[in-house]
């Protein structure tokens, strides 16, 4: 199978105050193209920062990351934004909705700035599917938590992406709701065959991906496939 | 991939109008604070267009006729010979200052009086009450007198007035003359008189300083053009001058052009105020859009695109307060002409001018977008992280080598606008120098204010206080767009004020301890020692009498007034050649001069020795003349070749016979002079009944007393400062809306913290407390600065412009200090009561 992300040598650090703080530190793994993947570790250990890297949001100190096999080091911002608009979907911890946009257009902007047409259809269609059919025309502050979770699913899904990454997708839902959005992200894994990174606590929820990373002091200290490769 | 494939423009303006549904109101505040600007600068160009299709159409009546030829001495017989020569119809006027005597109240006063003759004007009219007094005057013992000087003297029309040896009856009250206006006759009240009587009031003796004009009047086509051509050279010869229609049309248009340029200067201080509000309003609506600008770039928007989208809302709002201000302006534009009519000397209607409308559109769009891409440029540098990590990314300003390039533009701007108004080169680059050294002055201190609190932070005070302190630096502040806005507003009233305060003190001072007040002209040789006899009747301090001789300039070594006009290279200025010189001679200085350069000989050498003259310094220096020169004079006919021996240093400040050109003895001794009388009189009862005594036996003596100069000085300044205070009104309320806006922009900001501090227990009234306190410390700082900058502008004024004594005068101050604190708590209260009193969760609501 295809490799999708191959990251390798990887370290991130930061200048503060004169001190130098290493995040990241030599982080290699590569991905197949349709698998899952977990990411786990404790609070500050760098999950945030190295999905920022691989989904090319930020620049690494050192090593590379190559999303499709394209070298994200190597393009200027305006090159990675396109990338994340052809082949990555986002769904972050805290929905990260445009406030002024209505659910539907929330939904229609990775297309439009594809310059697709004829795109209000199948965000009507996504919209239906992640249940909120009838909320198209509300604005994210009139919708719950869990609503604004599952438009900013269908952002996500509505540029087919071929690697979606999330941060803690449930951490502000509760455990019903929480089921809900998984099974819409592993259907999506199973339909279209997008490759699945995400970044959880939750080990109930690593432990139905394929494989599980952990991450200690900006470091893998374990990298796991589990029962559910295959 | 396909790189080229991607939303298009369409796309962008579908962005920024739907993310402009949630913050239109914000929007329009933003742009409120260019509106007054805007509505400036149309009111004033409208103005402008209309004053200049006015001139066009009235050309004809501003002169009253279709060629006047002007002379400031006795018109010799070739001149009379072709005057009487010209035109179909001729008039002939002669003017000259002279005291009228008011028969019915026993008072007197200095007028300009106008002795006509023949049926000027022929275009317009005297326009005078009872309309018919303008013509009928001409055929009795008759005058018209100024409408101002009739009320002021309690005048009625039949009263009878006295000028030199001859009584008048008014005919009528003079509203209005062909090129008069409102100011000039505040100056010298023109009183007209039939040209007949002239001779028997005994004012047209020789050395009076009498103006001569021929009006002519072509009934048949002419070319004017050629016929002045013409004329010109002998005019030339003679020192005289011409205006026809087209002349006297392009000279008024040039000062009426003068007058809307300096106007739109003034409100383009407004505009740029108002910008300054827009760039600091932008500046915060960008940073609360750094979350929506970061998830875009996450979805895939390229920098450009995020910033295209946010420039476009800008431009649209921009446009849209440009549109309303050029409607207010228009509304404005109709009061100009009542407001400004002391300046015009032609009568302006308000007609609605698309022309200025569209150049303060345009304005309007180019100054929006200047001034927001500062601010908005920052929008393409936020990075994706931010949807990760909020503010992770501090604005580095100075990096960005765009927004330096923004910063240029600006300051090019504003140099382009005052370059297009003032049209030099050097003086709309010191103005744009002078313009962003006050911006600079007032952001500095605001920076300064923000370090000092921090830095000094009174630990120790009360927690209200120190609240309020914190409240001027904490993140996303308004301490320097306040500082600005206020800070300039108040240097503007506080300028007004100590100019006035400087100009009056000027002349008070030279009232005052021993010094005279009270000068006699015009005193004919055999008059002179009765004259000073009746002074010393009034007991008054009288040193004798000074001599002066009027004469003309011919020449500059080999310099004649014709070489100047055509040699632009020479560097004297226009009036060396012009103008009269009123010169005495002496042999010994006074005490208000000093001779700074080369000897002073007070005698000449023998009656064929050579003139040694001496000069007053700036005058020669402005002119380039040097110790050495040879200067001609032409006395009334007579040829005088001198040399400048010396410079002197002269006192001007004080009521002195004071002259440019001083000439030695033993030269002037017999050409036609008159004689000036200096004295000092303390009441205004005394000068009064001297003045009635003076004018009853020497009817051709001119008196001018200091408290008529003074009235008429503080007049002018009133006049002018009206102008000036209409025009700095619309910087003081941009400044306002300014303040409102920033303070309501704020608002959004500050519900956090405000329902913060009311969720720990904070009270209505200590919130209250804290925002007072902050505005109070804003508005007593913004307040401070503006004063200390008007302070070193009104220092700059005094001492270079007037040449004068700087003077303080900390009332007006004060009471303008007082009020701006006020003004500013008080809106900002206003303002804030909203946070203070609604619930916080309908606040919080309401916000997203
Ligand atoms: N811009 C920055 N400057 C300095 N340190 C940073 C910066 N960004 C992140 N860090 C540090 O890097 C470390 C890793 O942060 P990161 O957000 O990746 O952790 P995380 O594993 O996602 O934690 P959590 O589970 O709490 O979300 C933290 O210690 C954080 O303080
Ligand atoms: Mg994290």
């Amino acid at each position: 199978m295809a490799t999708i992300l191959n990251i390798q040598n990887l370290s991130k650090t930061y200048q503060s105050a004169g001190r130098t703080l290493t995040v990241l530190e030599n982080i290699n793994f590569s991905v197949e193209a349709g698998s899952t993947m977990a990411i786990v570790g404790p609070s500050g250990s760098g999950k945030t920062t190295l999905l920022g890297l691989a989904a090319g949001l930020d620049r690494s100190t050192t090593g590379s990351v190559e999303l499709n096999n394209i070298k994200l080091d190597q393009l200027n911002e305006d090159q990675r934004a396109s990338i994340r608009n052809q082949h990555v979907g986002f769904i972050f911890q805290s929905f990260q909705l445009l406030p002024t946009l209505t659910a539907l257009e929330n939904i229609m902007v990775p297309l439009e700035l594809r310059g697709e047409k004829n795109i209000k259809p199948r965000a009507v269609d996504l919209l239906r599917k992640v249940g909120l059919g009838d909320r198209g025309h509300h604005y994210p502050a009139q919708l719950s938590g869990g609503e604004q979770q599952r438009v900013s699913m269908a952002r996500a899904f509505i540029n087919k992406p071929q690697i979606l990454f999330t941060d803690e997708p449930t951490g502000n839902l509760d455990a019903e709701t929480s089921r809900g959005i998984v099974e819409l992200i592993f259907n999506l894994n199973k339909e279209a065959g997008t490759t699945l990174i995400m970044v959880t606590h939750d080990l109930e929820l690593a432990n139905q991906t394929g494989r599980i990373i952990k991450l200690k002091g900006g470091r893998i200290v374990s990298d796991e496939t589990t029962a559910n490769s295959n | 991939m396909d790189e080229k494939r991607g939303p298009n423009f369409s796309w962008l303006v579908k962005m920024a109008w739907r993310d402009s549904r949630r913050n239109r109101s914000r929007l329009f505040l933003f742009v409120s604070s260019i509106i007054l600007g805007i509505a400036a600068m149309v009111a004033i160009y409208s103005l402008g267009d209309n004053m200049s299709e006015e001139v066009d159409r009235q050309a004809a009546s501003l002169l009253g006729a279709d060629l006047m030829i002007g002379s400031g001495k006795q018109v010799s017989p070739a001149i009379q010979k072709m005057v009487d020569s010209l035109g179909d119809r001729r008039s002939e006027q002669r003017m000259f200052p002279s005291m009228i005597y008011f028969s019915k109240t026993n008072k007197t006063r200095l007028v300009q009086v106008r002795a006509l003759g023949g049926e000027f004007p022929y275009y317009g009219a005297l326009e005078t009450v009872p309309s018919s007094a303008g013509k009928t005057f001409r055929n009795g013992q008759a005058a018209l007198v100024d409408q101002t000087m009739m009320l002021q003297y309690d005048a009625k029309v039949g009263d009878s007035i006295k000028i030199g040896n001859v009584s008048f009856v008014v005919a009528g009250t003079l509203i209005n003359a062909p090129g008069q206006t409102g100011l000039s006759a505040s100056v010298a009240p023109p009183v007209y008189i039939p040209l007949q009587y002239l001779e028997q009031t005994g004012l047209s003796q020789k050395g009076s300083r009498i103006v001569t004009q021929f009006f002519f009047k072509f009934d048949e086509p002419v070319n004017m053009e050629k016929l002045v051509d013409d004329i010109e050279p002998r005019l030339d010869i003679e020192g005289m001058s011409y205006e026809t229609v087209e002349t006297q049309k392009q000279n008024t248009a040039r000062s009426l052009e003068d007058l809307t340029d300096f106007l739109s200067l003034v409100s383009f201080i407004a505009l740029l105020l108002g910008c300054v509000g827009v760039a600091s309003a932008i500046h915060i609506y960008v940073r609360e859009k750094i979350k929506s600008v970061a998830i875009l770039r996450c979805l895939g928007a390229k920098g450009r695109q995020a910033f295209l989208i946010y420039l476009i809302q800008i431009v649209v709002v921009g446009f849209i307060g440009s549109l309303a201000g050029a409607a207010l302006g228009t509304i404005i534009q109709q009061f100009l002409p009542i407001a400004f009519k002391d300046f015009l000397p032609i009568k302006v209607t308000a007609e609605f001018s698309w022309s200025a409308i569209g150049q303060g559109l345009l304005l309007g769009i180019v100054i929006s977008f200047l001034f927001a891409l500062a601010p908005l440029v920052s929008i393409r540098k936020i990075s994706p992280l931010n949807t990760l990590r909020l503010s992770f990314q501090r604005f580095s300003l100075f990096k960005d080598p765009v927004k330096w390039l923004v910063y240029l533009a600006i300051i090019g701007f504003i140099w382009a606008f005052c370059y297009l108004q003032i049209k030099e080169v050097q003086e709309s680059i010191g103005f744009s120098i002078v313009i962003v050294i006050a911006f600079l002055i007032l952001v500095g201190s605001a920076a300064l204010l923000m370090w000092t609190v921090r830095r000094f932070f009174p630990n120790r005070w009360n927690y209200l206080w120190r609240q309020g302190l914190a409240n001027l630096y904490r993140p996303n502040n308004q301490t320097t767009i306040l500082i600005v806005a206020i800070g300039l507003g108040t240097a503007i009233i506080c300028t007004l004020f100590s100019i006035r305060a400087i100009l009056l003190n000027r002349i008070q001072l030279t009232a005052q301890g021993n010094r005279s007040n009270t000068i006699l002209f015009d005193i004919q040789p055999q008059q002179k020692d009765s004259v000073i006899a009746l002074a010393k009747q009034f007991n008054l301090p009288v040193e004798g009498t000074v001599p002066v001789v009027n004469m003309r300039l011919e020449k500059v070594n080999n310099i004649t007034g014709e070489v100047l006009r055509k040699d632009s290279t020479i560097k004297m200025r226009r009036g060396l050649f012009d103008r009269e010189y009123r010169v005495t001679f002496r042999d010994s200085l006074i005490s208000s001069e000093k001779i700074t350069k080369g000897r002073w000989s007070g005698k000449r050498e023998g009656p064929s020795g050579t003139v040694f003259i001496s000069l007053d310094e700036n005058y020669a220096t402005n002119n380039s003349i040097k110790i050495g020169d040879t200067l001609t004079f032409n006395v009334q006919g007579a040829v005088i070749s001198t040399i400048v021996g010396s410079f002197r240093k002269v006192d001007w400040g004080r009521v002195q016979t004071n002259f440019l050109v001083l000439f030695p003895t033993g030269v002037l001794e017999e050409a036609p002079m008159f004689h000036v009388l200096v004295t000092r009189i303390e009441s205004k009862d005394v000068s009064a009944r001297l003045q009635q005594q003076m004018v009853q036996r020497f009817p051709n003596v001119t008196i001018i007393d200091l408290s008529a100069v003074l009235n008429i000085v503080s007049n002018i300044i009133d006049k002018v400062g009206f102008i000036i205070r209409f025009m700095a009104a619309f910087s003081i309320f941009t400044g306002l809306i300014v303040l409102i806006a920033s303070v309501m922009i704020s608002k959004y900001q500050r519900i956090q913290e405000s329902v913060l501090l009311r969720t720990i227990g904070a009270s209505r009234k200590q919130i209250f407390y804290i925002t007072a306190l902050e505005y109070f410390f804003l508005g007593a700082l913004a307040a401070a600065t503006g004063m200390f900058l008007s302070l070193g502008i009104s220092f700059l004024v005094a001492k270079f412009m007037f040449e004068t004594e700087f003077i303080l005068k900390w009332v007006p101050l004060l009471i303008v200090f007082v009020s701006v604190c006020f003004l500013t708590v008080f809106i900002g209260l206003i303002n804030s009561r909203a946070v203070v009193t609604r619930p916080p969760l309908e606040i919080l609501r309401e916000e997203v």
